[in-house]
């Protein structure tokens, strides 16, 4: 972890996402500072500019664009932290199983994980949105709770997302699994669930870390395209995507509403992505250089 | 290289086909159904006859049945109507083909022309400033959600300025080639911007890796010049896997196409699959589609093809 010190991009990235988190979480006092909420409307204060009640002005229907911005970090953070994670977890099970396996499975596997590769995510991403849950069976009522649906996002997004770590597990793998601590307790009589889990795992982190975090910037671009284009995060809870939708309806009335979700996205993005870079070189110097 | 071709358009063919089922039962799993959005737009019509029009469309039967028989429709050039604009699917492809065409080829040339020779004199100047700052302006681009670009384009050169048009492919009424151009122009200039930093850090990685090799010090030694080294070696092999790189992210681009497109209002494949999605044009949303995936499974066969092109070195078993 010291040699991150050496990169001042990803300390500046870490110093930035802290900022981000620390002012998503404060969503709830800033709201008990203003006395309203996000979806509180102030139907005499449209379109207003920045004021003492509503510190950056207001949307089209009068709610504070500070709140909104706040609660919205808070909903693309954790889908995009949720998402990662989930992703991870699946490559991570692929690519070790790919890796320690071989043959068969492993031509099976990496075959797939090429298919999803090839694939053109967001039409296809557009498609699952869609999807009308009942359909598949499950109970409508389920799909109706705010929580259920950020996991279909989380679930749809995943669904895609998790090659790369898949394929960096993959390769880790390869090279761990003839170690000869690894022959070692394979002669003792270790199953390969246990080989895999104590074994090689822990050996395989860092690229797993790396991948992941680089994983996560395209999933919360994913994620506010799909929000954006109307089939993620839906309104009326917000989403830097979602408020962008409703910003491009207002571009000639008010484009000042385009400006804050769009900087904060790309902000986190930035973040995610510089510190990824700066971990892969610090954790992984042997495919660092690129 | 025949024998691999071959091998390599079977794969694909493969792709597609189960690419074609997955989003055919996909597509029946957005809510409502074509017969049921019929009966909803004219109440005279008895439950009765919705069971009919259900008998007369097939569906009622099955879902692999369904499947088989528009994958025959499809393959002898039937793709049944579209539902917005009650014509036959295959009618309604060639313009948003053509026009979706013309996005992606400017877009891919602009990004390409401005990010390799940023790549490259990032490379060459590995690790020092003018490295850093290039390197941070690709993360940038990266990190640029194309959409909200693509908005704030629009804000900027088309509200404030009026300089150029907001969305459309021409002005009503036709412009001519000009006119064209301009329409295209943010688009492009969004889609571009959001693929130059992918492509010049394939450059930069690629002619780094180049000017290690044994042989530019040997080019070296043997008295050419840096700027000959450079030029007529370094950039030349540095461009093999680059090139490649770009006829591979082909799909990539199309999902920044979609985007894009639904921003500017650009009549392109892209808007026409998000509209069909958001319809319920289940025939179109197919054609579509496929169409996508054909395009970037194409992009990886071109990739692989070109790569044997252009290292002699390659041979495919």
């Amino acid at each position: 972890m010291r040699g991150l010190l050496r990169h001042p991009a990803a300390i500046f990235a870490l110093a930035l996402l802290a900022l981000l988190v620390a002012a998503a979480a404060s969503a709830g006092l800033v709201e008990r500072a203003l006395g309203i909420d996000a979806e509180t409307l102030d139907l005499a204060a449209q379109l207003a500019g920045p004021s003492a009640a509503h510190p950056l002005g207001t949307d089209e229907v009068g709610r504070d664009l500070l709140l909104r911005l706040l609660r919205g970090g808070q909903v693309s953070l954790a889908v995009g932290l949720v998402t990662a994670l989930v992703a991870a977890a699946v490559g991570t099970v692929v690519g070790l199983a790919a890796g320690y396996f071989g043959g068969a499975a492993d031509a099976l596997l990496m075959r797939l994980t090429d298919g999803v590769i090839a694939l053109p995510l967001l039409p296809l991403l557009i498609i699952l949105g869609a999807v009308d849950p009942a359909k598949v069976g499950l109970p409508p009522e389920l799909f109706h709770s705010e929580l259920a649906s950020l996991g279909r996002i989380v679930v749809i997004i995943a669904l895609v997302g998790w090659t790369t770590v898949a394929r960096l597990v993959r390769a880790a793998t390869l090279t761990v699994k003839v170690q000869d601590f690894v022959r070692a307790a394979e002669a003792l009589g270790a199953r390969p669930l246990h080989v895999m889990t104590v074994h090689i795992l822990p050996n395989v982190v860092s690229p797993m870390i790396v991948a992941a975090t680089l994983s996560i910037g395209n999933i919360i671009l994913l994620e506010s395209a799909l929000s954006f284009l109307g089939l993620g995060v839906q309104p009326p809870m917000p989403s830097w995507g979602n408020m962008l939708s409703s910003a491009l309806d207002q571009m000639y009335t008010a484009p000042a509403l385009a400006v804050w979700p769009g900087v904060l996205i790309f902000l986190t993005v930035l973040s995610f992505n510089l510190l990824g870079d700066g971990l892969q070189d610090t954790l992984d110097p042997r495919g660092g250089e690129r | 290289m025949a024998r691999h071709l071959i091998h390599r358009l079977i794969q694909a063919a493969l792709v597609m086909l189960v690419m074609s089922f997955l989003v055919y039962g996909l597509i029946g799993l957005m809510p409502g159904d074509p017969v049921e959005l019929m009966a909803a737009g004219s109440p005279t019509m008895t439950p009765a006859d919705v069971a009919r029009l259900k008998a007369l469309y097939g569906l009622d039967q099955p879902l692999g049945l369904r499947y088989w028989h528009w994958l025959t429709a499809a393959l002898s050039g039937n793709l049944g109507f579209s539902r917005l604009s009650a014509l036959p699917v295959i009618d309604t492809l060639g313009p948003p083909l053509a026009n979706t065409a013309a996005l992606m080829i400017s877009s891919l040339a602009a990004a390409a022309l401005a990010a390799l020779p940023a790549g490259a004199v990032a490379a060459l100047r590995h690790r020092r400033p003018l490295d850093h700052a290039l390197n941070l302006a690709a993360f940038a681009a990266i990190s640029l959600p194309v959409f909200w670009l693509g908005l704030v384009l629009i804000i900027i050169f088309a509200v404030d300025l009026a300089w150029l048009p907001a969305s459309g492919v021409e002005t009503v009424g036709g412009g001519g080639l000009v006119d064209r151009l301009r329409h295209l122009a943010l688009p492009v200039a969004a889609l571009a911007l959001a693929s130059f930093g992918h492509y010049m850090r394939y450059m930069r990685a690629a002619m780094i890796g180049t000017l290690r090799q044994d042989w530019i010090r040997t080019a070296r030694a043997k008295g050419l010049s840096w700027a000959q080294v450079v030029l007529r070696h370094a950039l030349r092999n540095a461009m093999i896997p680059v090139v490649t790189i770009l006829a591979l992210d082909l799909g990539t681009l199309f999902s920044g196409v979609l985007v894009t497109e639904t921003v500017f209002a650009y009549p392109g494949m892209g808007k026409l699959i998000y509209d069909a999605v958001m319809g319920n044009d289940y025939n179109l949303a197919l054609a579509g589609l496929m169409l996508a995936t054909g395009l970037t499974l194409f992009g990886s066969l071109l990739a692989d093809l070109l790569y044997g092109v252009l290292d002699p070195r390659i041979h495919f078993r």
